[in-house]
């Protein structure tokens, strides 16, 4: 069986003074290979554990996730992350930072650096292969993160708000590069945004998650992605669905932080 | 009288370059010009080059203007000590008979051994006398030495160049002043001036002639590179032995909840302990000699670089460690190459305060017991009185810790150029 699966997950984190928070509760999801699922909700939502939990880094208090077959137990090379920002060995240049995940696993020199000249021209840094990686702008370090976790070939990408900190126009243009990557690869992906607008548009599927407890709210099949890959993203965002799904999302996101300002100020 | 007026001075020369360079100099250049607010704006402060330099020779001029140095041009000179002759009259009074004698005198300069003038010693009741003196002491004049009446005879000294005194007064004279003591005679002292005494202060061109006789002769039979050169093995050795244990200890303590909680309150408790406190514990227990200064200075920089590799090993961005996870690192792999790097600058800053205070720590230790070393140097200069080896030993000392901490942060640009980028 390929694809990732999510069976029944649930999550409570104890608290110091005794009480527990339920961050998940009875999550279930099926990903087929090479889907890309957009994860959206307002904060404290889950969505972060959710992604670790994928990831490996938590281990859930029930329910239980399998890829590919096999289930998920610990951070492994076949689940590749792709960080906000930070995450990028500062002490190593470009080409080393993208060829890390092969020399891990001592892949031959020779091997290695096909992979990472290849991946380099994709993301358009070949020029920049031996800079330091604080030498170079924050879009461009998110390529060369993009770049780093395409060179181990990972099954899954998870990529936990990775253009969060861009600014709106290179944040643009790095949504064109994750729609083109993830056709070319076809990757399986999952990607955790704030941004309706970005969920849309790089959202093949979908999931609006709603908070006390974290929970699937509504699931969305999309087209957007599909065009985006051909057309300019402004183009996409004229689509007469586009505005509309926007507005119920927006909506269905605002009425749920208002439910929780609502009960925060009855316990007040 | 100097201790006033050399900050005068001081504060003098400041005042006078700050307005002509900053007035009548001024030019900025560069960003920084056209800042409207400067004012309380940090990066808009430069140190000024001029007051830099001008600020070094100050010191070297106020250090030759009150020690007399050869160096600089004498009308600079603070007013120096008298030196030469002079001499001045009494008149004794004795049997209700008055005469009036002259006293030679010969001030001369401490290391001289110069005969008494010769004089002629005249007639009347009171002859001539002559006396020499040091510079910076003074000299009782035995009068009736040579006179016809004695002080037991009811002599005494009525006047001093016609000014008539008692017991207690004192008289102004040409290079110096009497002043009649209790008993009635008169003593002799010579003007100071306002520089400071050679055994106080040696004038520069003292220190530097010394420092060539220290560079051939050595000092306590071990040349003055040797001196420092034994300095600067022990920091080195017990730096090199703080950081052997003191570096994987600090790891330890950051990757293992066991090794945190046994070490914890022991580097803690042992962190505020100034390594200076630790001497007498060490020379009881290991004597004066190599091994028990490479103990105290392998203590002294062992709980710093420990605390240095462990704050290395925490300030580990976590998003660094799942990303290394996330592409199939090893744990071995993942201290390789994300712990270790990532904890370099903290360790390398560590280093930099290890090697000051193990500088500090050395030379105080050497004061206290050394047959070698910078420190031991200057001790036993201080207890001959060789002001000019302490002065020459505390500069090479300062231009040593100096240098180690120029070298520790070149090391570090050139080591860890990612430190404070990540």
């Amino acid at each position: 069986m390929s694809g990732l699966s999510i069976d029944k997950l649930s999550m409570r984190f104890d608290l110091p003074n005794g009480g527990s928070v339920q961050a998940l509760k009875d999550v279930t999801l099926d990903l087929k290979a090479g889907e890309l699922l957009s994860v959206l909700g307002p904060s404290g939502c889950g969505k972060t554990t959710l992604l670790n939990i994928v990831a490996g880094f938590l281990a859930p208090t029930e329910g239980k996730m399998t890829l590919n077959g096999h289930e998920i137990k610990g951070p492994d090379a076949e689940r590749g992350m792709v960080f906000q920002q930070g995450a990028l060995f500062e002490w190593m240049s470009v080409r080393d930072n993208v060829g890390f995940g092969p020399s891990m696993k001592g892949m031959p020199s020779k091997e290695k650096a096909e992979i990472v000249n290849h991946l380099l021209d994709v993301v358009g840094l070949q020029d920049f292969k031996e800079k330091a990686v604080y030498e170079l702008s924050g879009g461009m370090q998110q390529r060369v993160a993009l770049a780093r976790c395409l060179a181990n070939d990972p099954d899954v990408i998870l990529m936990d708000e990775p253009l969060g900190a861009l600014d709106a126009l290179t944040r643009e243009k790095m949504q064109s590069l994750v729609l083109k990557l993830w056709k070319e690869t076809g990757k399986t992906i999952i990607l955790i945004t704030h941004s309706v607008e970005e969920a849309l548009l790089l959202g093949e599927r979908l999931i609006v998650m709603a908070p006390r407890p974290g929970r699937i709210h509504k699931e969305y099949r999309l087209p957007f992605a599909e065009l985006g890959v051909e057309a300019d993203l402004r183009e996409v965002k004229k689509h007469p669905d586009f505005a509309v799904k926007r507005e119920e999302i927006l909506g269905m996101i605002w009425d749920m932080e208002e439910e929780i300002m609502g009960r925060s100020e009855e316990t007040a | 009288m100097t201790g006033l007026i050399l900050p005068v001075v001081y504060i003098g020369i400041f005042a006078v370059a700050a307005f002509v360079f900053t007035r009548i100099g001024a030019k900025k250049d560069g960003y920084t010009a056209l800042k409207t607010v400067t004012f309380g704006d940090e990066s808009a402060v430069r140190p000024n080059r001029a007051a830099g330099i001008i600020s070094i020779l100050t010191l070297f001029l106020l250090w030759g203007m009150f020690t007399g140095s050869s160096l600089i041009p004498s009308f600079l000179h603070a007013p120096a000590p008298f030196k030469g002759e002079t001499s001045f009259e009494y008149t004794v009074e004795a049997n209700g008979q008055t005469d009036t004698a002259t006293v030679a005198v010969l001030v001369h300069e401490r290391e001289e051994t110069p005969d008494t003038p010769a004089i002629e010693e005249g007639d009347g009741i009171a002859k001539n006398d002559s006396i020499k003196v040091a510079q910076y002491r003074s000299q009782l004049v035995s009068f009736d030495k040579n006179d016809e009446v004695k002080r037991a005879d009811g002599a005494k000294v009525v006047a001093i160049n016609g000014t008539p005194v008692v017991p207690g007064d004192t008289v102004e004279i040409e290079g110096g002043s009497v002043t009649i003591s209790d008993k009635g005679t008169p003593n002799f002292q010579p003007e100071n001036g306002l520089q400071m005494e050679p055994l106080y202060l040696p004038s520069p061109e003292a220190v530097v002639e010394r420092t060539g006789k220290v560079l051939e002769e050595g000092f306590r039979g071990t040349s003055l590179l040797g001196h420092l050169g034994m300095s600067l093995f022990r920091v080195v050795a017990g730096f090199i032995c703080g950081a052997i244990v003191g570096i994987p200890l600090g790891y330890a303590m950051g990757l293992s909840n066991w090794f945190r909680g046994w070490f914890d309150p022991i580097v803690e408790f042992m962190r505020p302990v100034p390594p200076l406190a630790l001497i007498p514990l060490v020379i009881i227990w290991a004597g004066i000699g190599e091994t028990g200064k490479i103990i105290l200075l392998f203590l002294a920089a062992l709980w710093i670089m420990a605390i240095a590799a462990r704050s290395g090993v925490s300030g580990v961005n976590i998003a660094k460690v799942h990303a290394a996870y996330s592409l199939g690192a090893s744990k071995w792999q993942i201290m390789r190459h994300v712990i270790i790097p990532n904890s370099l600058p903290e360790i390398f800053t560590g280093a930099r305060v290890a090697m000051g205070v193990c500088w500090g720590t050395v030379v105080a230790a050497e004061l206290v017991a050394a047959e070698q070393g910078a420190g031991m140097m200057i001790m036993v200069a201080s207890k001959f009185q060789n002001t000019d080896i302490v002065i020459l030993g505390i500069i090479l000392i300062g231009i040593i810790g100096f240098g180690i901490d120029m070298l520790m942060r070149g090391a570090e640009r050139i080591m860890v150029p990612w430190k404070g980028r990540g």
